[in-house]
């Protein structure tokens, strides 16, 4: 094995903030992007051989920094389950950075473009670093690496409000933070370790003596980690932060960001406390899917209602969400290969909507609704890859989101739970009539005089819309790259521990 | 053990939970974005505690290694605690930065002024 | 008879299955290149209608004489494929819109250029994919093949409902997408669900695959699911969408909301009465009587509403809602007469409908009118389309020597078969009712004099629609007779989906 081979687990983190210091230094934007770009598909290519690697050896690949041998160094740990986000954030992030150039010239002062990049690269540090390692505390310091770059991300949006969603994310986000160091801190207390795996081993034989406790730890690690992943009640600070960033910070964070706090979330449930604990002991699983139920329902009754297509895409992402941690409540098979599934299906649907949106913002220069009439007609690609990606959230056959549906219906009616089946084909019935309002506007109404030159975007941005767009079509019928996958995942976060 | 001696031993969980909430109470209930931030420095202070007392043993010393010293306080979450500060720093700093520019571009720091002239976000 | 393909031994029996899809929707990328020239656009939806009218006629020997070609695309969820196989009932189906596209095409052509219609180019599009998705649905192996090509099929006709533009036809279009995207997802997909959770298996058979699988009770819940979920059945109360549909111009209203998209519902019903649960098990369902009812009131309702609306379109509308409670009963009698009479029905009303919906459009293009009561006199101005009117009347009604009658006749007997008395009474009383809303129309046009003339006799200018329109709706009026004398043909080609015991035949001595 090559000395390259050894080190990919660390260059996966590495890679990206070397990046970010060199891109901090430029003090161009267009000097940062180049070295972004660079940077992106390297790392790409790093988590596809990172893939490969976990692929063939069929155990998790332990990669111990500074030499300093488990537990008492930190150890990045890279399993089937880690390595799936890993890959999902590597190459989102590297398609949406082609995207990004034209987007962040329009969108952001020259003087600052080359901060933007910076804290890109910093934000994608920071989730592989979450994603990584399998330390508990090192997970804090890699989330508040992601956070506080997506904090100036979102702060550099174009209008003024980005500042202050970008604030009320800090203030919610903190706590969230410090609610999950709080519960690490437990933890520690209680098993004396920091390690992921160490402390899944030590935890059973505490739980008699400090059950309690550990039980204040993982709500508070719940919570904290929900906060981040907006679940629905926690997910107030989304639709700001979504609808006043800049495109492609919106494109990249509602791909990856949530994605790899749920990663988190899976870990602290299946891993460190095991399903006994997680699902029997205390009823989370029932917990989490009433909060699911209202996400999936609540958020997207009032994504029916938005004016501005981007919080309506914000509010349709927690109403997603909700399906995802659905999913993972359900804590079966078919169930959690759904949840697991979406979280790769609803990357990139989501991923594909905020870019549309975003090369529509770069054409005429607002998202409102009304504004949008007859936009079909005129960027007929960029809408159709939107339309695609919006069949894809109502769960249409042949696109990505009926795969997850389907295997979330399955796991619903293996739990005997009606009902769930009712709230879930009943919210892909709300989501027919968001993405509806949409093309009734984009495509039945005429377009008004102003929009008489606009067309497609160019060709960097328009490509990784519609290489999304047919990935979302692609997954539809292949789906050996995600559930199947999922499905195996699933079947060792089951089996590993019950 | 009674009730004293519960909390006499365990008084410094007491004040962290002390500091916990009030710093919480202070970020919900403040309309100042300043005065929020202090809310939340305080809130992650907390924290702070929750890693150290534990750690820290009575008449215990750094871990030096020598015939001289038999006590000693756990490094590991002293060091962890490092880390969390400087990320507690940084969180501020950001935070107190982005006050300033709301200040520049809105002329206030008051949630509620911010609103009435933005409408509700 | 037809040159087949097949004789050059260059396509094999699947690649055909296949290129009825791929054809369709090929067609739809040439229509979407050379849309800046009409007549090639129109000249490619010719000729792959062309193309596909021959496909499926290649395919009707091969299946008449036992052959079954299947084609397997690929397996997207553990035993869920992508996968076509044609039997009886699909290739009937496929023959009847692969036929009718043709027809509907030449039609289409004259109806939009004569009425200046805009964005012709989307409506081919769109028109070309739906008949991709019916010919899909048609051939699906397995009920997630037929679910997918369901919703694609309510999807790409969508734009062709709102195609107007106008606040109403936007209105239409959210029914429509609405009740089908909303019946097929709440409905549908749950009662699918269910059925791979027991019967761990999608695909059709010969028997059905829930059969001693399921209690009674959960054998009442899902098939009520499913004749309620296949919302494009129309069975009361998720109808609305149809009447709504009628906004779409007049071709859509013809091959799709009396064909393709109707028929699609219905056929989905026998293929699921017959090879997912098999007719015995409904036959003796518990919920079978509850849901005969249902359809039984539907059957007399639209009768009812259709008598009383003005709008021509919209009186056809709710005779198709009548008449597809027909083919849903038949189904849900479950005797092998019964469906066989159901399967025949489909095709009988396709033909009988287009007609009368191809008339609809033809009295607005060439006069403007779309109320029954402003057409006195009609007949002497248009007497070709009006003639064609009054013999697919009488094949919807029943009469020979029109196909109607057949289809009805074994729907009756198949009633009679399982002594269901009150099912022959609500089909008598229908047939009476459907004499009550299209005669008078055919009585109007013909007997009354026509508005600033004192009497019919004075000689007045002829004005029809224009050619294509004319011609397309003869043929298919010709097709009602066609069908009368070819109606043993079809029992035979369906005669292997029910038992082959008891072979059902229009018998010889009527």
């Amino acid at each position: 094995m090559s000395a390259i081979e050894l080190h990919l687990p660390a260059l996966q983190v590495v890679l990206p903030l070397i990046g970010a210091m060199l891109a901090a230094l430029t003090r161009s934007g267009r000097l940062a992007w180049a070295i972004a770009l660079v940077v992106t598909w390297v790392t790409a290519a790093n988590a596809v051989l990172l893939v490969i690697q976990v692929m063939n050896s069929g155990v998790p690949i332990s990669y111990v920094l500074g030499g300093w041998s488990v537990p008492i160094g930190i150890e990045y740990r890279v399993d089937q389950l880690n390595v799936f986000v890993i890959a999902l954030v590597a190459l989102l992030g590297a398609v949406v950075l082609p995207y990004a150039k034209r987007s962040v010239a329009h969108e952001i002062r020259p003087e600052l473009q080359y901060g933007f990049y910076t804290m890109y690269l910093l934000c994608l540090a920071g989730l592989f670093g979450m994603a990584i390692t399998g330390d508990a505390f090192n997970a804090f310091v890699f989330l508040e690496v992601s956070s506080l770059s997506t904090y100036v991300m979102i702060a550099l949006g174009r209008h003024r409000r980005a500042l202050l969603a970008s604030y009320q994310y800090l203030i919610m986000g903190t706590i969230g933070a410090t609610f999950y160091v709080i519960g690490i801190g437990i933890l520690y207390l209680i098993t004396g370790t920091l390690n992921f795996a160490d402390i899944a081993s030590r935890l059973p034989e505490q739980m008699d003596a400090f059950g309690r406790p550990a039980m204040v730890a993982l709500s508070f690690l719940t919570v904290g980690i929900c906060l981040k992943l907006a679940l629905f009640p926690l997910h107030v600070w989304l639709p700001n932060a979504y609808a006043y960033a800049p495109s492609v910070a919106t494109a990249l964070l509602a791909g990856t960001a949530t994605k790899v706090a749920i990663y988190l979330l899976l870990r602290i449930f299946f891993s460190v406390f095991g399903i006994e604990i997680s699902f029997r002991t205390i009823p989370i699983g029932q917990v989490l899917i009433v909060l699911s139920v209202a996400a999936m329902i609540i958020a997207a009754v009032i994504a029916v209602f938005e004016e501005n297509t981007e919080r309506m895409l914000a509010y349709s992402s927690v109403s997603q969400i909700g399906y995802i941690t659905l999913g993972i409540a359900l804590a079966n098979q078919a169930g959690l290969t759904g949840g697991l599934t979406h979280i790769i299906n609803h990357a990139i649907m989501k991923t594909t909507m905020f870019l549309a949106l975003g090369a529509v913002v770069y054409r005429i220069g607002t998202s409102m609704l009304p504004n949008l009439a007859g936009i079909g007609r005129k960027m007929p690609l960029t809408m159709a890859a939107f339309v695609i990606s919006g069949l894809g959230l109502v769960g249409v056959p042949g696109t990505a989101g009926f795969i997850t549906k389907w295997y979330l219906v399955l796991g619903a009616l293996e739990k005997g739970a009606w009902p769930l089946v009712a709230v879930i084909v009943a919210s892909s019935l709300i989501a027919v009539v968001y993405v509806g309002r949409v093309v009734e506007v984009a495509y039945f109404k005429s377009p008004s005089a102003e929009l008489a030159d606009v067309k497609d975007p160019p060709l960097s941005m328009l490509l990784p819309i519609l290489l999304l767009a047919a990935a979302t079509l692609y997954f539809g019928f292949d789906t050996t790259w995600s559930a199947e996958w999922c499905a195996q995942i699933a079947t060792d976060l089951l089996g590993g521990t019950s | 053990m009674s009730v004293i001696e519960q909390f006499v031993s365990h008084h410094n969980y007491y004040v962290t939970i002390l500091l916990m909430v009030s710093g919480l109470y202070i970020v919900i209930a403040s309309g100042n974005m300043i005065k929020k931030l202090v809310g939340l420095s305080l809130f992650q202070t907390s924290v702070y505690l929750l890693y150290l007392s534990p750690a820290k043993i009575v008449g215990g010393t750094a871990p030096i290694l020598d015939e001289k010293f038999q006590v000693y306080s756990n490094p590991l979450p002293h060091v962890l605690i490092l880390t969390a500060i400087v990320v507690g720093i940084a969180t501020i700093s950001l935070g107190l930065a982005i006050v300033v520019r709301i200040y520049e571009v809105y002329g206030t720091i008051e949630e509620d002024e911010i609103f009435s002239s933005d409408g509700e976000i | 008879m037809i040159p087949s393909l097949l004789d050059s031994n260059l396509l094999t029996p699947a690649d055909l299955v296949a290129l009825a899809i791929v054809g369709p929707l090929l067609a739809a990328v040439g229509i979407a290149v050379f849309h800046r020239w009409p007549n090639l656009r129109e000249t490619i939806t010719l000729v792959a209608a062309t193309g596909v009218a021959w496909v499926v006629w290649s395919l009707a020997p091969i299946v008449m004489a036992g052959g079954r070609p299947q084609l397997t695309i690929f397996e997207i969820l553990p035993g869920v494929s992508f996968a076509l196989k044609v039997e009886p009932l699909g290739m009937l189906f496929a023959l009847v819109a692969g036929t009718l596209w043709l027809i509907n095409s030449i039609y289409s052509i004259g109806y939009m250029r004569c009425n200046n219609e805009p964005r012709q180019t989307s409506f081919y599009i769109c028109f070309a994919v739906a008949i991709a998705a019916t010919l899909g649905l048609a051939f699906a192996q397995n009920l997630f093949t037929l679910f997918s090509f369901y919703e694609i099929l309510t999807l790409s006709t969508y734009p062709l409902v709102t195609h107007k533009g106008t606040p109403a036809a936007m209105r239409a279009g959210r029914v429509y997408l609405l009740l089908l995207l909303g019946t097929s997802m709440v409905l549908l997909l749950p009662a699918i669900l269910a059925t791979y959770a027991f019967a761990g298996t999608l695909d059709f058979q010969a028997g059905g695959i829930l059969s001693g699988k399921v209690s009674a009770a959960a054998t009442g819940i899902l098939l009520a699911l499913y004749v309620f979920g296949i919302g494009k059945a129309a069975i009361m109360p998720f109808h609305a969408w149809l009447p709504n549909a009628m906004v779409a111009p007049t071709p859509v209203s013809a091959l799709l909301h009396a064909v393709a998209v109707v028929k699609a519902g219905v056929f989905s019903i026998l293929k699921v009465v017959v090879y997912v649960f098999g007719i015995d098990t409904v036959a003796s369902s518990p919920a079978q009587p509850i849901l005969i009812a249902v359809a039984m009131i539907t059957l007399i309702l639209a009768s009812l509403i259709a008598l009383r609306k003005d709008n021509l379109k919209a009186r056809l509308a709710y005779s198709t809602v009548s008449q597809l409670a027909y083919i849903v009963l038949g189904a849900l009698v479950a005797t092998s007469v019964s469906v066989v009479g159901a399967g025949l029905h489909i095709a009988t009303h396709a033909a009988g409908k287009i007609t009368l919906f191809f008339c609809a459009g033809a009295i607005y293009l060439a006069h403007r009118k779309t109320e029954v009561s402003s057409l006195n006199g009609i007949g002497r101005l248009m007497p070709y389309t009006m003639t064609a009117f009054l013999i697919a009347s009488m094949s919807l009604i029943g009469l020979p020597p029109l196909a109607g009658m057949w289809s009805k006749w074994l729907l009756l007997k198949g009633a009679l078969d399982a002594q269901q008395l009150m099912v022959v009474a609500a089909l008598m009383l229908s047939s009476l009712l459907s004499v009550a809303y299209l005669m008078p129309i055919v009585a109007r046009a013909f007997f009354k004099p026509l508005p600033g003339f004192s009497d019919s006799s004075t000689p007045v200018q002829r004005k029809e629609a224009p050619w294509p329109c004319v011609f397309a709706l003869l043929v298919t009026a010709l097709l009602t007779c066609v069908l009368f004398f070819a109606a043993d043909a079809i029992t035979q080609l369906l005669d292997p989906i029910v038992s082959s015991s008891n072979l059902v035949t229009v018998p010889s001595d009527v």
